[in-house]
């Protein structure tokens, strides 16, 4: 071995020790959708999540983020190899209740602690629902109840519904028809993807409703809002925050104006954390945090609450530093009901134009700490 | 009344926007004898190009011009890269290297613009709704898109029929090493029906990105769907790509306006909307294999 290989070899000792030596923290595996038409949420998860890491300027955590491309065999794969290679502790990530009932049965079977920043399927938050699942976002028909209960309290009897024809759109529609008090003008399902809405438009314009309640999210809400606006009905919307989330609204544009939607987090609501976490983003991404963004941070600061109190070796310590929930959340109070789902505050929040940007500022509150329908059917 | 005219308008309007997708689409595979699965990409190609050109100037016509030009730019040069290596390999080759292209196209977008939807907003000419003769009301924009997808079609049928460049495109299609015996630089040729398959394609992106999203993939769906209407009017023709997609647009929207409330009349409200629906999604699959049983080159295909 010459002079010059001996120096190599004694560097990559000294790399790998030292690597050794660092890996004695918690490994976090994120699983998300990094590319694709779903790309937005994943980014801004990821992004909220690494935020919450660099603010805390921890070095416990060890972070490995993966693209799941938005489909669940792909999601399944590299779950399987971030439980068996790099063997992380914790897993999180996942924006989609399809793939994350492709993944998370199976991760918290083996013991892995499952930290879900958005998709919350309501299989996992009742007989499915299991100890090392936690639900940092909402269970999905948390923010659809909310939007029931709003349009009772603006005084709407007759209300127009459209949904994307899968579970999650099944769900929202079920969500909203559980507070919402009044009579069905319609009830329509459309292909999940679609982005012509001018047969169903036409249906609401015939339909003699005084509200319409929609949930499509991503670019199937921003086709339908512009072409809505185009059509020349004047029927109100409601809707959950998906479709006028931050960076959706910019597509959007005016047509997003006045509508009411409902959310978990706004960027105004009053807290220290929150003002921190909005300050912080911006100075770090150069845009505004949405619904998403904030959910991957309050998720990275669960987790780091729970670092602080218990060694994730013992899972059964780490678990009641987890349901002890002992962050300071952007949404202000928060806590874990009994099937490890969150009970919070749901606003009404109203889309503004601030200079030129559009955003959301909250109007009111729809539901106060509301948990979910299922938490009773969960036997941990 | 006005609701049944109204879901035939969309119907209409969708069938145009599948035209302009299906007519460079059944050129390029008619004539030169390929399967571009890159066809959605230039279409997402012509939404970006008509948003940032939009969004940099202000003015939507010279986005729409912007749309044309970087569509067909850059299916020229795809079509002296990349596809010109493919004409003699099999159609799986070509498949594979077309994806190849997509997963470019869309990973290259989104690297230039980010991964979030672009914002494009229509001309105030065309933006609101207009009151029809008879009390219906319906979008202008709506309206504008029948209307160029009418132009179109007759100047594509003008430009296959009656000029030089139609009579060397349909002998391409023909034999192709026999004209290019007669001395018509055959290359150069598939050149330019490249070019004009994707400015078209590019035009569509931009049309539909105003009224829907601009954003990374989204050509992909259309794709599908074109290659049911050239399936359905037969390959290489341009009359039936045309037919074909009206055919398509007013099943698909009719089929979903009608079905639900069809069922309703012999079945419970919420079972009926969502069998009604379940169907509606697949009646064009349906058309497409009824069609091909009765005809298996579709409705104005030449080649067996």
């Amino acid at each position: 071995m010459t002079l010059k290989g001996k120096l190599i070899a004694g560097l990559a000792t000294l790399a790998l020790t030292a690597g050794m030596a660092h890996a004695e923290g918690v490994k976090v595996g994120m699983i998300t959708t990094l590319s694709g038409g779903g790309a937005g949420l994943g980014i801004d998860v990821r992004d909220g999540f690494q935020l919450a890491l660099k603010m805390a300027g921890t070095s416990d955590v060890e972070l490995i983020v993966e693209d799941d491309q938005q489909k669940p065999d792909i999601a399944v794969q590299i779950a399987d190899k971030m439980i068996q290679s790099d063997q992380v502790d914790v897993l999180t990530g996942i924006i989609w209740s399809n793939l994350a009932m492709a993944v998370v049965p199976a991760a918290v079977a083996q013991g892995k602690f499952y930290l879900s920043p958005n998709a919350g399927p309501s299989a996992l938050a009742g007989a499915g629902c299991d100890k090392n699942y936690f639900n940092v976002a909402w269970q999905n028909d948390n923010l659809h109840e909310a939007a029931g209960a709003y349009a009772n309290s603006a005084g709407y009897a007759n209300s127009f519904m459209l949904a994307p024809n899968y579970p999650a759109g099944t769900d929202a529609i079920a969500g909203y028809k559980r507070f919402y008090e009044g009579a069905a003008a319609g009830e329509v399902y459309t292909q999940l993807g679609q982005t012509d809405y001018a047969a169903e438009i036409a249906q609401i314009r015939n339909s003699g409703a005084d509200s319409v309640f929609f949930f499509l999210p991503g670019g199937m809400g921003i086709a339908f809002m512009k072409q809505y606006a185009e059509s020349g009905v004047d029927i109100p919307l409601v809707g959950p925050a998906f479709s006028f989330d931050q960076n959706i609204l910019q597509a959007v544009g005016d047509a997003a104006l006045g509508v009411k939607n409902t959310s978990q987090w706004n960027k105004d609501i009053d807290n220290p954390a929150n003002a921190a976490f909005v300050e912080a983003y911006q100075a770090e991404y150069g845009r505004l945090p949405s619904l998403y963004s904030s959910q991957g941070y309050d998720t990275a600061n669960l987790l780091l609450s729970a670092i602080a109190k218990a060694d994730v070796k013992d899972a059964d310590a780490f678990r009641a530093a987890l349901e002890a929930a002992d962050f300071a959340s952007v949404r202000g109070d928060f806590a874990f009901g009994p099937n490890h789902h969150p009970i919070q505050d749901i606003y009404v929040r109203e889309v503004v134009k601030e200079g030129e940007v559009y955003t959301n500022k909250i109007i009111g509150t729809a539901l106060e700490d509301r948990g979910d329908a299922y938490a009773a059917d969960c036997k941990m | 009344m006005l609701l049944l005219a109204e879901q035939v308008l969309n119907g209409l309007q969708y069938g145009m926007m599948l035209f302009l997708m299906a007519a460079g689409l059944t050129l390029v595979f008619g004539v030169m004898g390929l399967i571009n699965l890159a066809h959605g990409s230039l279409y997402m190609v012509g939404a970006f190009a008509c948003a940032a050109v939009a969004a940099a100037t202000g003015s939507f016509w010279l986005g729409l011009a912007a749309s044309l030009a970087a569509a067909a730019a850059l299916g020229a040069m795809v079509e002296i890269v990349v596809i010109r290596r493919l004409y003699s390999r099999d159609h799986l080759d070509q498949v594979l290297a077309t994806f190849a292209l997509i997963l470019v196209f869309s990973e290259g977008t989104r690297w230039l613009f980010g991964s979030f939807p672009l914002y494009l907003s229509l001309p105030p000419v065309l933006s609101g709704a207009m009151t029809l003769p008879g009390g219906l009301v319906y979008p202008a924009f709506r309206l504008a898109i029948i209307f160029i997808g009418a132009m179109v079609a007759v100047g594509l049928f003008w430009l296959i029929g009656r000029t030089r460049l139609g009579i060397r495109i349909r002998a391409g299609e023909a034999d192709r090493e026999m004209i290019a015996a007669l001395g018509v630089d055959i290359a150069k040729l598939y050149t330019m029906v490249f070019a004009l398959g994707a400015a078209l394609a590019g035009l569509a992106g931009a049309l539909v990105g105003s009224v829907q999203s601009v954003q990374v993939g989204m050509g992909e769906p259309v794709l599908i769907l074109a290659f049911v209407v050239i399936v359905i009017g037969g390959i290489g023709s341009i009359r039936g790509a045309l037919i074909g997609a009206l055919l398509v647009g007013m099943t698909d929207t009719l089929g979903k306006a009608l079905l639900p409330g069809l069922f309703a009349r012999f079945m419970e409200a919420s079972a009926a909307t969502s069998v009604g629906s379940a169907l509606a999604s697949m009646l064009i699959y349906v058309l497409m294999a009824l069609v091909l049983i009765w005809r298996p080159t579709g409705l104005y295909g030449a080649r067996a």
